[in-house]
């Protein structure tokens, strides 16, 4: 039983539940009134509203496991960082479990802050940066499969694949973000926001670039481009292994992509004062931040997807788990170099990403083919 | 992209304390560089004029909050200059050792800043955390933490705690340990290197035409300290060595920074072992005569005077405080035109900027 098929089946059995009184209603009901009830009845009972409204159930289960998994990774990032730097991290706000709602808290004071918009701002972008940033990293959530059977379906079909080249679909959600960025810095009118989104730009199309060339040796090696069928390949060894130059590059990428530490120029404090959500305040700038921690989530799953044989593991737990176990092991590998190492130059960030990375990415994508010719995959 | 100007500062996470350097920028690349000082002036030398020569002692520890006690301390030479008081020696020697442990302590709150400007906060807290060992010792042996008002004009303010030698020397073991820590921690990392090594270069002779003293100056090569090139108090009979870098980069001034920490540390120990028994203060006549003092010592920043006239009452004439900073800071626009933006916070995060000194 997949996901669609559990919404498919809770929905329908709301659906006549209330159908129960619904069509006794009509029955009881004067000649036309009794017709439009029973009429109402029968499209809530018709297979595609059902159908409908299970994809939308599946949207809001895999949209709350999200921002579940966010609120841990800002948990766990903040106790892993008092643990490195020899203190207790979040510890009184949830005493009993860890201080784990401290974040809560957080969000409680970034609602109740008010929302300025500074007077010579471009109204119009301001208001618009943060929903397309948002908007677009909560889309890139939309095709990554949690387990083989856990994933947002339109079919019942316990075999199918899901959406094609979903892959494909995430990284391109994945990388409208920097347009947003470069609007934020831009339509602030502000010359620290405008340094950080010219930053943010120039560092994401250039890290776009060894992170596809590493994807594209996934695709090939899988022959798929879509999440169910690069997994599937990885049933008997991770892509990992043998690509492993290509994990490694992802995950740098990675971690530029999503902007922390070591390449977290664009907001970098020390001389952009927070870069380019300088001007943003209260829940603004709160939806700025916990959707970079989506997106480090985001960077997790399809590290974990692409590389490290995605929810495959052994079978005393569930699929799900195994999956987020692993993303939350690259985001914790993540968040390890972000703590422990100082922020890297403009200039230099760009010769890691083009005289560094790329040429690992293209030597890893020459191993696959490799691989692949062999015959071994 | 146009060439504009930038103002970093007044309020802004690069300065430490209340400054402001407008650094013109095209793209990402410095043309110029103005730093402007002033904000933080709080007339410490008018203020001392209505102050007898013991009540100006609190208020030159304000003049710096990373290295109170130099400060006061130099005071004291100044006033004991103008009047001729023969210091025993055992203050001598308390003396030398509290001032080497401000020097640590100052030193490790340089690191703290630094790396923060570097972005890494785990720099910030361990050396945080190390720089409370000495300020622990400086509490038992003054009586506070930030402004020690220890010294006195002809002496100390009081004898050393009990166990002093042996907390002190155990706080020596304790760092050294704990600097080998540092360098693994900074130095082994590849991108702090990368921030550092040829950035913010100071040419020697740049740096001796400037007035650059101190670290700065040392990392340019310049073999110059005043502990050992004008000695005062007790620092000719003890053995160390003035360090100096000849790169002249911010990895230089990191490098000559760290090991004046170890030195120091050896300061300590001779300073402490040394120490003999006796009178820790004598008493200082009310009224200065009715003439000039001169003190020069080698604060943690560089080369701090304070020149002082007495007019015979029991209040100074003038004091005038010639703070280090305030002559370092003009180099900036040397060090700084044509590197990136992103260097400004490592090359001035590598002066060990303090503004209560230089604005006074």
């Amino acid at each position: 039983m997949n996901l669609f098929d559990f919404c498919y089946g809770l929905i329908h059995w709301l659906v006549d539940l209330i159908n129960n009184i619904w069509y006794r209603l009509g029955d009881w009901l004067p000649w036309w009134f009794g017709d439009f009830f029973t009429g109402v009845g029968d499209f809530a009972r018709s297979h595609g509203h059902i159908a409908v409204m299970a994809i939308l159930l599946e949207v809001l289960i895999i949209i709350i496991i999200a921002l579940i998994n966010v609120l841990n990774f800002i948990w766990l990032d903040r106790k892993f960082m008092g643990r490195m730097f020899d203190f207790y991290g979040p510890y009184y706000v949830g005493y009993r479990i860890g201080g784990w709602l401290q974040n809560l808290a957080d969000g409680i004071k970034l609602f109740v802050k008010e929302i300025i918009t500074p007077a010579k701002a471009d109204k119009l972008g301001f208001l618009l940066a943060p929903i397309i940033y948002v908007g677009s990293s909560f889309l890139a959530l939309a095709t990554i499969p949690l387990g083989r059977q856990f994933y947002i379906g339109t079919n019942a079909d316990p075999l199918s694949t899901g959406v094609e080249a979903s892959a494909l679909i995430a990284f391109a959600f994945f990388a409208i973000a920097p347009f947003s960025i470069l609007i934020a810095g831009w339509s602030s009118n502000n010359k620290y926001t405008l340094i950080g989104g010219m930053r943010s730009a120039a560092q994401m199309m250039s890290y776009e670039i060894p992170m596809l060339l590493t994807v594209a040796s996934v695709f090939l090696m899988a022959g798929s481009f879509g999440f169910m069928g690069i997994v599937d390949a990885q049933h008997d060894i991770w892509f990992g292994i043998p690509l492993f130059i290509g994990l490694v590059t992802f995950i740098i990428c990675l971690a530029a992509e999503v902007e922390i530490q070591p390449f977290d120029l664009p907001e970098a404090e020390a001389e952009l004062v927070e870069g380019w959500t300088t001007e943003y305040c209260g829940m603004r700038f709160g939806l700025f931040m916990m959707t970079g921690y989506l997106r480090g989530y985001i960077g997790g799953a399809l590290a974990t997807a692409l590389f490290l044989g995605g929810w495959h593991g052994p079978a005393f737990l569930p699929d799900p788990i195994w999956f987020l176990i692993k993303a939350y092991i690259v985001f914790v590998l993540i968040e390890w170099a972000r703590w422990s190492l100082p922020r890297v130059r403009v200039d230099q960030i760009l010769n890691i990403g083009w005289k560094r990375l790329l040429p690992m990415a293209i030597l890893n994508l020459m191993i696959a083919v490799l691989l692949k010719t062999a015959g071994w995959f | 992209m146009a060439e504009m100007w930038i103002n970093m500062g007044p309020q802004h996470p690069m300065t430490h304390g209340l400054w402001n350097l407008r650094v013109k920028v095209d793209g990402e690349t410095i043309v110029d560089a103005q730093p402007e000082v002033g904000y933080l002036h709080r007339g410490i030398e008018k203020l001392v004029e209505g102050r007898t020569y013991t009540q100006v002692i609190p208020i030159t520890d304000r003049l710096c909050y990373g290295s109170s006690l130099t400060w006061s301390h130099l005071y004291c030479l100044t006033a004991e200059n103008l009047m001729g008081v023969e210091v025993p020696p055992r203050a001598e020697y308390i003396r030398v050792a509290a001032i080497e442990m401000q020097r640590i302590a100052s030193h490790l709150m340089w690191l703290a800043a630094y790396s923060t400007d570097l972005g890494l906060m785990l720099g910030f807290l361990y050396t945080m955390r190390d720089r409370e060992v000495f300020i622990d010792i400086l509490q038992a042996l003054s009586g506070s933490r930030l402004t020690y008002n220890y010294p006195r004009i002809g002496g100390v303010a009081h004898d050393v705690p009990p166990n002093f030698e042996r907390d002190t020397l155990r706080a020596c073991n304790y760092m050294e340990k704990k600097l080998k820590e540092y360098e693994d921690l900074f130095e082994g990392s590849k991108v702090f290197m990368m921030r550092n090594v040829d950035v913010g270069l100071l040419k020697k002779e740049d740096a001796m035409n400037l007035g650059v003293t101190g670290p700065p100056l040392r990392a340019s090569g310049v073999k110059y300290d005043l502990r050992k090139d004008m000695p005062y108090s007790v620092y000719p009979e003890l053995d160390f060595e003035p360090v100096t870098h000849p790169d002249g980069d911010c990895y230089a001034r990191y490098r000559v920074r760290m090991d004046e920490m170890y030195e120091s540390c050896k300061i300590i120990r001779q300073a402490v072992q040394k120490m003999p028994k006796g009178k820790w203060r004598v008493v200082a006549p009310r009224n200065g005569p009715v003439g000039t003092g001169l003190g020069r010592v080698e604060d943690p920043r560089g080369e701090g005077v304070m020149y002082i006239v007495g007019d015979g009452t029991d209040r100074p004439y003038r004091l005038k405080i010639r703070s280090p900073i305030f002559v370092t800071v003009s180099a900036a626009p040397k060090m700084l035109i044509g590197y990136k933006m992103a260097d400004v916070v490592a090359i001035m995060g590598g002066l060990d900027m303090c503004i209560g000194e230089t604005d006074r």
